[in-house]
This record gives structure tokens, C-alpha cells and sequence, in this order.
């Protein structure tokens, strides 16, 4: 058996591959969690972190493109796998019961393909600067990024921080999944496991939905307002 | 108690089928959900009409030939039930019944509400088998087996290979089946001979017959009749890394 077609030509394999690059992309959503939560700290905090990872640029750019390997093997795999499952019922059924499935699980597609929108805009509004220029000229007093003010005025718009709290709902849709999922693909998640593999899916997800929100949700209702004068 | 069915009538592979209503008057509650398909036909052969096809053989819930999905679920959705063994009093009077055959690319319709389940044998020749010896027949219970590892192989070996899984699986994905039978033969020391190649091959096979890919949504383990574990899979995926691994060293 070549090793090569056993993982990226097999269901099984292309489970393995979907499960490792959504587990990499939990600790990156974590960690990338855990650095924004710095707002609340203040601008000198998250505009020093920042500057810190500014300063670093080969490990800036080596976890950029890493990130962005781990994105396309979990997008490909998706989406050949949802295709060949798609293709393995050409005949649809009459009466749709769905016995047992979650409605998160049903839609994981729906939900990753989203979220994908999502990072994309993220990228453009706040590492790109395609949606508003300015916010990327932003600079604090001591000649930094001012990503605290950036991040005040881009949430200062209702539609803007609506679509964020949107596509976090979803991302943690797909991770209230996933996060179990994961398990059964990589051969883990039998009786007690099972419940440990749930209970630390709700866990990530609603942890992640919260902490990731509550910056958003915390601007609208006038978190840095003064710093917006 | 008299019924209203809409049921998938289809002439051969190549016709493209559709959904015929018929009444079915009184009907005992007593009766299984063949035998009122029985009675259904004998009224159609009456009339000089051809009958409903549909599968079964035991019909005592241990073959897995029988294969209906009955109002969208797989053998009607009573727990731990094959079709044969549903019975109607767990319909109401007046209720309208809709009957569909398995629906899957490598379950190709044969006529009515039969299918063709010849991938799944294709997946057991590719790998459900072990060596044994020549020679004299040995005694019973030589080969030491640990209980639990007895008790997780006969819970897999429980599957009767009906297809409901795939036929309740939003993919069509034949994974509860084949983690079934992998998990079955590499469970017990008969089974350690052919333990890499036997996962490695039937899931390729599994794959080659066009089935879909596992999303844990566990419709498979709520109908099957056997109740095979989810668990299964698990052990499955377990046990292909293995032999990946394996083949390598
Ligand atoms: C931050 C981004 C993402 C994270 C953290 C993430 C995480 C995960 C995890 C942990 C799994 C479970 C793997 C398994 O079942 O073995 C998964 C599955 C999946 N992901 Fe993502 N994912 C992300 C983005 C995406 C995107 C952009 C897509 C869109 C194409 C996508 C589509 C899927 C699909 C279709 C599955 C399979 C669902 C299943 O097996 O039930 N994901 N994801
Ligand atoms: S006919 Fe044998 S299990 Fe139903």
C-alpha cells in the first residue's frame, strides 16, 4: 500500500488530514483568542504584543504560511470529501428524517464555507487593510500600530461587528462538531472517551464564542469610546 | 385500521420510478409490516396488477435481508427493530405511510424497494475472511480469547449486513458496517494474520464502491437493528493508522 494514496485518496485518510488541521486551527484560534483578549488591558498591552510579533518576522511569516498549508489541506479535504458524499446519494429521499444527527453536524460544510468568508474579510479588514485603509495607518504615541484604536473603530459599526459575532456563532457551531469529531477520526473516542470528547466540545465552543465576542459586543456598548475622540 | 401508503415503484435499474398510492384496509395491529405488505399485494395480484417488490428472507429480525425506510427512517425507526419485526400497531389508524428503498450510489434499485447490496459483499471478499489451518479438525476452545475482547467482538459481530447505516447516513457512508467487520476479525487472535491487510483493503474496496466519508453524525448507530456502536468506527480509524504505520517499518 503506497502511503501517500492511503492518506490523501482514502476517506479514512482524509479524515486523519481534516482532524490534524482542525486541531491545529483550534490551538491557533485559542492562542489568536487569548492575544485580542489583551484589549481589554488596554492599548499599551495590545499594541506592545503587536509590535512584539511585528519584530519577529520570520516566525510572523512562518506561522502566516503554515496557517495557510493548514487552511488548504483542511478546505481540500472538506470539500473532495463533501463531494464524494454528495455523489454517493444521487437519489434523494422522499420523507428527510434525520435520526440522531445535530443540526451542527449536518452542516459543517455550510459552516466551515462561512467562516472561510470570514477569515477572508478579517484578513482584508484588519492584516490587509482593503476595507478601510486608515485603520492601518492608525499610530499610537509611541509610533506603534495602534491596533486598540483600530480595533475600537472597526467595531464601531453595527454591520461590522454584527457579521463577526455572525461568523462566530458559526465557527463555533462547526467546533461544537468538530472538536469530538476529531477524535473519532484520529481512532480515540470509545465509551468513556466518547463523553470526555463532548464535554471538551462544548467547552472550546462556547469558551471560544464568548471570548471572542465579548470584544466586539463590549465596543458596541461603548468599551474605548474615548478613545475614538 | 386501514392506511394510506405511497410507495417507490420502479420496473427495472434502468426505469426512472416514481411514488404509487395505495390503500391498505384492515390491517391487524398484530400484523408485521411484511405481512401487511403481503396482504397489499394479494389485493394487487387479485387485480391482475404486479405486485410491490421488496426484500426479506428470516424475517424474524436475524438475516438483514429486509431493507425499507419508512417515513424517512431506516426500517421505521423503532429501536433495535428490523422492518420484518416492526409491527403496525406502532401506526396509528388513518396514518399515511411512505416507503422508500435504500438510497445509495453503490445500492443500485433492482426493482421496487430492492436493492442491490452486492458492494458489501465485494467489501467482505476484499478482507472478511481469516486463514486457518489444514489438517485435522482442533479441538473446540483452544485458542485462549480475554472476555472483554470476546464480549467487543461478538457486540460487532451482531451486524447482519442490512445497509440501513448507509441508508440512514446523510453520506451514504458504509463506515458502521465495514468497522463492524474489521473490528470483529481483528478483535480475536483467528483474525491477527490478516490484521493490516484486512483494514487497508476493505476500505479501499469500501471506497471504490463509491460510498461516502464518515461526519460522526451517529444516524447510523440510532437505527442499526443490531445496535452496533459508533465506537466501531473509532476502533477502525484506530486500527487503519495502525496498519499505515506498520507498513512503513
Ligand atoms: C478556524 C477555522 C476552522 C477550524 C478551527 C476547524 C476545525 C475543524 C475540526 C476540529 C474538524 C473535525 C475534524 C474531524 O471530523 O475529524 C473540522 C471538520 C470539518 N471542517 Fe473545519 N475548521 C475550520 C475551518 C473550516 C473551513 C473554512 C471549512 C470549509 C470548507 C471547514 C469544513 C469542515 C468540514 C466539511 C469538516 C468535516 C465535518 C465532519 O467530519 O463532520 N472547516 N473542522
Ligand atoms: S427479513 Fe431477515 S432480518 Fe428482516
Amino acid at each position: 500500500m503506497n502511503l501517500f494514496t492511503a492518506i490523501f485518496h482514502s476517506t479514512l485518510g482524509k479524515k486523519y488530514l481534516m482532524a490534524i488541521t482542525g486541531l491545529l486551527l483550534i490551538f491557533f484560534v485559542i492562542g489568536h483568542m487569548i492575544g485580542n483578549l489583551q484589549i481589554f488591558l488596554g492599548p499599551e498591552s495590545i499594541n506592545a504584543y503587536g509590535a512584539f510579533l511585528k519584530s519577529k518576522p520570520a516566525l510572523l511569516w512562518g506561522a502566516r504560511l503554515g496557517l495557510l498549508a493548514t487552511v488548504a489541506v483542511h478546505i481540500w479535504s472538506a470539500i473532495t470529501l463533501s463531494a464524494k458524499n454528495r455523489a454517493a446519494r444521487p437519489v434523494t429521499y422522499k420523507v428527510n428524517r434525520s435520526v440522531a444527527a445535530s443540526y451542527a453536524s449536518r452542516t459543517m460544510i455550510w459552516s466551515g464555507l462561512i467562516v472561510l468568508a470570514f477569515i477572508i474579510y478579517h484578513l482584508l479588514h484588519f492584516t490587509v487593510g482593503a476595507v478601510n485603509p486608515e485603520l492601518l495607518a492608525l499610530r499610537d504615541e509611541a509610533g506603534r500600530h495602534d491596533i486598540y484604536l483600530m480595533v475600537i473603530q472597526g467595531f464601531s459599526h453595527p454591520l461590522v461587528s454584527g457579521f463577526y459575532l455572525l461568523s462566530m456563532a458559526l465557527l463555533c457551531s462547526h467546533l461544537s462538531h468538530g472538536t469530538s469529531s476529531l477524535f473519532q477520526s484520529l481512532g480515540f473516542r470509545s465509551g468513556q472517551q466518547k463523553i470526555w470528547a463532548n464535554r471538551l466540545a462544548l467547552l472550546l465552543a462556547w469558551g471560544i464564542f464568548l471570548g471572542n465576542s465579548s470584544i466586539p459586543l463590549a465596543i458596541l456598548m461603548g468599551f474605548g469610546k474615548e478613545a475614538l475622540k | 385500521m386501514n392506511l394510506t401508503l405511497h410507495v417507490w415503484r420502479q420496473e427495472n435499474a434502468t426505469d426512472s420510478g416514481e411514488f404509487v398510492t395505495y390503500l391498505a384496509k384492515d390491517v391487524s395491529p398484530d400484523m408485521s409490516f411484511l405481512e401487511m405488505l403481503d396482504v397489499v399485494n394479494e389485493d394487487l395480484l387479485e387485480k391482475g396488477a404486479d405486485p410491490i417488490a421488496f426484500d426479506s428472507d428470516c424475517r424474524e429480525g436475524i438475516c438483514g435481508t429486509c431493507s425499507l425506510v419508512i417515513n424517512g427512517s431506516a426500517h421505521g425507526g423503532q429501536k433495535a427493530t428490523t422492518a420484518c419485526q416492526l409491527h403496525m400497531r406502532s401506526f396509528s389508524d388513518g396514518e399515511t405511510i411512505t416507503i422508500e428503498p435504500w438510497r445509495a450510489r453503490p445500492f443500485p434499485v433492482i426493482r421496487d424497494l430492492v436493492v442491490d447490496r452486492g458492494s458489501f459483499d465485494r467489501i467482505i471478499q476484499a478482507g472478511g475472511y481469516v486463514s486457518a489451518s489444514t489438517g485435522g479438525a482442533p479441538d473446540a476452545n483452544t485458542i485462549p480469547v480475554s472476555k472483554p475482547n470476546s464480549d467487543k467482538a461478538m457486540d460487532a459481530a451482531q451486524c447482519i449486513g442490512c445497509g440501513a447505516c448507509v441508508a440512514a447516513c446523510k453520506n451514504a457512508s458504509a463506515m458502521l458496517f465495514v468497522s463492524a467487520k474489521v473490528s470483529h476479525m481483528s478483535l480475536l487472535p483467528q483474525g491477527q494474520v490478516e490484521r493490516e491487510q484486512r483494514v487497508l483493503d476493505m476500505v479501499s474496496q469500501m471506497d471504490q464502491e463509491g460510498f461516502g466519508a464518515c461526519t460522526v453524525t451517529g444516524s447510523c448507530e440510532a437505527v442499526c437493528p443490531k445496535e452496533i456502536s459508533l465506537d466501531f468506527i473509532a476502533r477502525m480509524n484506530r486500527e487503519y493508522g495502525r496498519a499505515l504505520i506498520k507498513s512503513c517499518s
